[in-house]
């Protein structure tokens, strides 16, 4: 896996060496592989010269920094109590059953992950969700399929 | 001088400096507060808060072992409000906590059944989470055991690997009630960084982290009547043993041990300080062969400065993190190993015993110790050099389970062969003491005369300090060393793989140019070791060294090559330090390890 080894150096020349770059680190990592695996995490200890188990307790510490394979698109449903009486239940259905997939679970194809997450403070506009960076809000059944329909399609 | 503040705790003033914790302050007037998160080795976490006390004017409870003392501070202990939130504290840490008491190891020895013992908790307030939980053991490690069902995340292990070993083979993972400590990717202990040199263990207030245990293996083969069983006692036991049997801190069990030991029913019992002896003789032969070649050969190959190689915590750590120095540790096997190799090849051919029915076990200060037993490296002999590897504290359970009364045995001397010992062999059992007793028969060698300082006591190597460095300078040698003539030999000692780590950068760096580096691995060398005595503290630990150097003072004998049995082996078995016979019992290698 040298491209790991390559995109693990190069982020560390960009954000330094210190304890303090480690968080920046793995975000990059998250932005080019979607998730941090064991051979990542051993390169970024070995890069700033600290312990792998650190690097695993940071990694285990945020869901956003995910330590298993993903899809393309990450798709994080909140599951927080606005976001389930506005009607998520119904939004999780229509994902699931566009996607083929159940909460946890990958494509085959790759392209999809679909999670949940706690609360994304949009909770005046819920139901809500995050695909990667992008949060859709106010979703209804209609909406999601059309948005989904567009990722399947277009990107 | 330090500035001091004034407070009042529970109704009496107390003058501290500034800077002091309201726990230490409590303590001053023998006011004890709980602790559990606290370690006097260790930096302030405050996160278990069964230390809280009560501050007037202040809205919460605050945490003694964090709030430092303030000028007109009004502090009460012992409220209503500050023994019930003491209470929710431990009730709720039990909630989680898999307290089957009398199937545990640290029964009678737990911070946490001490505090529920105290405060009485019959009746459980809150409802039991453990079968929700999916907590692991984890007992791959020849040295120690993992429970998460026994842990209360309190994370002094984490800052024992951190602070003091520079390991980091612990972290904190997940977040929440998911938080727990872990290895990276939760890995078996026995597949990571860790050296087993357990000072975690030594510091865990609960059976989280302990020692894996013997006993009952040594028990089988004392009773065993086919085996012959010997048992050898590395310097730093007889000076810690008496803690965990009711005894100060410092006091001198050498006698004693050795007569517990004979009721307990071991065949023979003998002494590692033997081989600490025989250990100067083949390390210091190997510095000067090494100093000669680099000096006089030019020899590129040969690697300075050389390192000691006793301890296995900090063999392991350079095998996993300073692989490309390996070459620059000693050849020498450490003096349990070389004892192990002898007993079974130089004992037993002297005692017309077959080695296949020797059973060799050691008691040592050290967890690492057990994995240095196992090491495929470590069969010279033919077999298994040494069988089972002990705690003192093991040996200790083995004194209480015999029902001996320790403290009213009299003083026993060790049998013969390999049980006679010099004061330069105790030593090893202190930070420095390597280096001195090194010193001690290097320069006697190479010059003829004594070394210069009083006493033969070589103070500068001494203490507790993290790295510390002396030279000494070489002159007027024998002419067989007369290329070391004018020569200023530079050493250094570092003690705890924190300060380890901080003497290898400095060389890596060649900001530091010595010829010969003691490390051990644990904070104070093997008196501190993580098979001691718990508690281990800084007081603790220089009462041990104190003793240490009283029982080299009062050693008959002090250099290392003066050890009668040393002389006789020599003659009788090896032929010369580094010879053949040497190589091949008293020597090994090691090897590189991955770095996680
Ligand atoms: S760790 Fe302590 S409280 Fe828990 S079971 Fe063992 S002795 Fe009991
Ligand atoms: S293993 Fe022991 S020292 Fe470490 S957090 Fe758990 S209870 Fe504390
Ligand atoms: S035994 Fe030593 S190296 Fe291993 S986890 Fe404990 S403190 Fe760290
Ligand atoms: S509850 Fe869903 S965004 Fe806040
Ligand atoms: S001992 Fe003070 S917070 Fe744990």
């Amino acid at each position: 896996m040298p491209e790991i080894k390559e995109l693990v150096k190069q982020l560390a020349d960009k954000h330094g060496r210190n304890r303090e770059s480690l968080l920046p680190i793995l975000q990059g990592i998250i932005s080019e592989e979607r998730y941090i695996s064991d051979f990542a995490m051993t390169e970024v200890a070995r890069e700033l010269d600290m312990s792998a188990a650190l690097v695993y307790g940071t990694a285990t510490f945020y869901s956003f920094l995910d330590t298993e394979p993903r899809g393309k698109y990450v798709i994080r449903l909140c599951r927080t109590i606005t976001c389930d009486m506005k009607g998520k239940k119904q939004i999780l259905r229509t994902i699931e059953d566009l996607l083929k997939i159940e909460i946890g679970e990958t494509t085959k194809d790759k392209k999809f992950t679909l999670l949940e997450t706690n609360c994304l403070g949009w909770c005046h506009k819920g139901p809500a969700m995050l695909i990667n960076d992008d949060a859709y809000t106010e979703l209804t059944p209609e909406k999601v399929s059309e948005i989904i329909g567009d990722y399947m399609k277009n990107r | 001088m330090a500035k001091t503040v004034n407070l009042k705790i529970d109704g009496i003033d107390v003058s501290v400096e500034q800077g002091t914790t309201v726990l230490d302050a409590a303590k001053k007037l023998n006011i004890h507060i709980p602790t559990l998160c606290y370690h006097e080795d260790l930096c302030v976490a405050g996160n278990c808060r069964v230390c809280v006390v009560e501050q007037e004017g202040a809205k919460n409870l605050v945490a003694s072992c964090a709030m430092p003392a303030s000028e007109g501070m009004i502090i009460h202990t012992n409220t209503h409000k500050v023994r019930n939130a003491r209470r929710h504290v431990v009730e709720l840490l039990l909630s989680e906590h898999n307290a089957d008491c009398t199937k545990c190891y640290k029964n009678t020895k737990c911070e946490l059944q001490n505090l529920a013992s105290e405060m009485v908790i019959t009746e459980p307030m809150f409802i039991d989470l453990v079968p929700f939980k999916e907590y692991k053991i984890d007992k791959q490690s020849p040295s120690i055991i993992k429970d998460d069902s026994k842990c209360i995340r309190c994370q002094r292990c984490v800052r024992t690997c951190h602070e003091l070993q520079h390991v980091s083979a612990l972290g904190v993972a997940y977040k929440g009630d998911h938080m727990k400590i872990s290895t990276f990717f939760e890995n078996p202990m026995y597949d990571v960084v860790c050296t087993n040199c357990g000072q975690c263990v030594n510091r865990c207030p609960t059976g989280a982290l302990i020692e894996k245990n013997y006993i009952d293996q040594v028990w089988d083969a004392i009773y065993d009547p086919n085996k012959h069983v010997i048992v050898q006692t590395a310097p730093a036991t007889r000076i810690a043993l008496g803690e965990d049997l009711g005894m100060e801190p410092g006091s001198i069990v050498t006698g004693k041990m050795a007569a517990s030991l004979r009721r307990l029913g071991f065949d023979s019992v003998l002494d590692t300080d033997f081989t600490a002896d025989l250990t100067i003789m083949e390390e210091g032969t190997e510095l000067l062969t090494r100093l000669k070649k680099a000096l006089v050969d030019k020899d590129q190959s040969i690697k300075l400065p050389m390192f000691t190689s006793c301890s296995p915590g900090w063999i392991k750590f350079i095998e996993h993190l300073y692989p490309e120095y390996l070459d620059n540790l000693s050849t020498c096997k450490s003096p349990q190993q070389m004892f192990g190799a002898l007993a079974k090849t130089y004992y037993a051919q002297k005692k017309g015993i077959d080695p296949a029915t020797i059973v060799s076990v050691s008691i040592m200060p050290c967890t690492a110790k057990k994995f240095e037993a196992a090491r495929p490296e470590m069969r010279d002999s033919g077999f298994q050099d040494v069988d089972l590897g002990i705690t003192t504290r093991e040996l200790a359970v083995m004194i209480k389970q015999a029902g001996i009364e320790f403290e009213s045995l009299s003083d026993e001397k060790f049998d013969s062969i390999m049980g006679e010992s010099t004061g330069a062999a105790v030593i090893f059992g202190a930070t420095g003491g390597v280096m001195e007793a090194a010193l001690r028969t290097a320069y006697e060698l190479v010059t003829g005369r004594e070394v210069p300082f009083k006493n033969l006591n070589i103070t500068a190597v001494r203490g507790m300090e993290g790295v510390r460095e002396a030279s000494v300078k070489l002159e007027n040698v024998l002419p067989a060393w007369s290329f070391l003539e004018g020569v200023e030999l530079k050493t250094a000692v570092a003690h705890g793989l924190t300060n380890a780590h901080q003497i290898m950068e400095a060389i890596k760096k060649g900001e530091a140019n010595y010829h010969f580096v003691e490390v051990m691995g644990c904070p104070g060398g093997c008196i501190g070791g993580g098979g001691q005595p718990i508690p281990t503290t800084p007081e603790i630990r220089r009462k041990r060294a104190e003793a240490i150097y009283r029982e080299d003072e009062g050693m008959k004998i002090r250099k290392s090559h003066e050890n009668p049995e040393v002389i006789q082996i020599y003659k009788e078995f090896l032929g010369e330090p580094l010879g053949h016979k040497s190589h091949e019992l008293l020597h090994t290698h090691y090897h590189p390890r991955k770095r996680v």
